[in-house]
């Protein structure tokens, strides 16, 4: 298997990246990112506002009894939340790499949607600071909050 | 199989996300437990380099962490994540699978401390590391659905 980045696979996502930033239209990114696509995850924009949203499956199940979305699963959808963030609000164009991510689980997250909001808390010239809140019924019910920091990389070279 | 063996293998198929990512044993003691992540292009999250997405890590060292939890006890007991810290400390290598070890190093009361560390060809050059805290609670006060208690 051959994971050298092509100029083209380069050029789709420059592409969607920009698409995203200019339109406010997420689909083509998110698409490009399989394990986004795994999780189904999809990118609202309202205005200046971004809403990232995970529908419910059995893919992602966790605990049976309940059910409940598994917890990995939660941090992995709020992660891919941030760094769809950072590749729309962001300028340049490199992939942030994720450095560390932190995660407090409030609630079990059960067989529904779940949404969450990302602010950048704080950019630097190397590193971004992102703190995410995810819930389901309401945003007051939280399932989850978490912080992660980006590293920027350079930019890349066609 | 040893019993700690037995029962997680028993949560592995429980768990249908765990199924889905293809999470398979290796081995398993009290308060220990060591999992192995197959390489899968789903779950890669850098379309440009084929590296799989910290949420994929993020889950197999919950899920290692998480099941260590109710291994370290002598009790039935339900787990839940309070936090869960993960620190990447390099990417990994496209087309290999991640090991992810899961050891409990404190129980009180009432939370359980465990921390975690994946890898791929050494142990010596882990992909992360991971810390997190787990409630422990009797089986019975596990919530049921439509039951939202905070």
């Amino acid at each position: 298997m051959s994971h050298d980045m092509s100029s083209q696979d380069m050029q789709t996502l420059q592409a969607a990246i920009a698409k995203a930033r200019q339109s406010g239209n997420a689909e083509t990114l998110v698409k490009n990112i399989p394990y986004a696509r795994f999780i189904g995850m999809q990118a609202h924009c309202f205005g200046e506002t971004w809403l990232y949203e995970m529908p419910y499956g059995k893919h992602i199940q966790g605990n049976p009894s309940l059910p409940a979305v598994h917890g990995g699963v939660i941090g992995g959808f709020m992660e891919t939340a941030a760094l769809v963030h950072c590749l729309t609000q962001l300028e340049g164009p490199g992939f942030p790499k994720v450095v560390d991510f932190s995660i407090d689980y409030l609630r079990a997250a059960l067989s529904k949607p779940t949404f969450a909001e990302c602010s950048i808390v704080r950019q630097g010239r190397k590193i971004v600071n992102v703190s995410v809140h995810a819930w389901q019924t309401t945003k007051q019910e939280p399932v989850a909050t978490a912080r992660t920091h980006f590293l920027l990389s350079e930019p890349v070279q066609e | 199989m040893n019993t700690y063996e037995q029962k997680v293998s028993g949560m592995l198929k429980a768990v249908l996300h765990c199924q889905e990512i293809g999470l398979e044993l290796v081995s398993a003691d009290k308060g220990h437990l060591t999992l192995r992540l197959p390489y899968n292009p789903a779950l890669v999250g850098n379309p440009l380099t084929g590296v799989i997405h910290g949420g994929a890590l993020t889950t197999l060292l919950d899920t290692a962490c998480g099941f260590a939890a109710p291994l370290a006890l002598d009790v039935p007991s339900v787990c839940p994540t309070l936090d869960l810290r993960i620190d990447y400390m390099r990417a990994a290598v496209p087309g290999e699978a991640i090991i992810g070890e899961a050891e409990v190093y404190r129980i009180t009361g009432n939370v359980i401390f465990a921390r975690g560390i994946a890898w791929q060809e050494s142990r010596d050059k882990p992909v992360a590391h991971c810390v997190a805290t787990f409630m422990r609670l009797e089986p019975h006060v596990i919530r049921r659905p439509g039951v939202e208690t905070r």
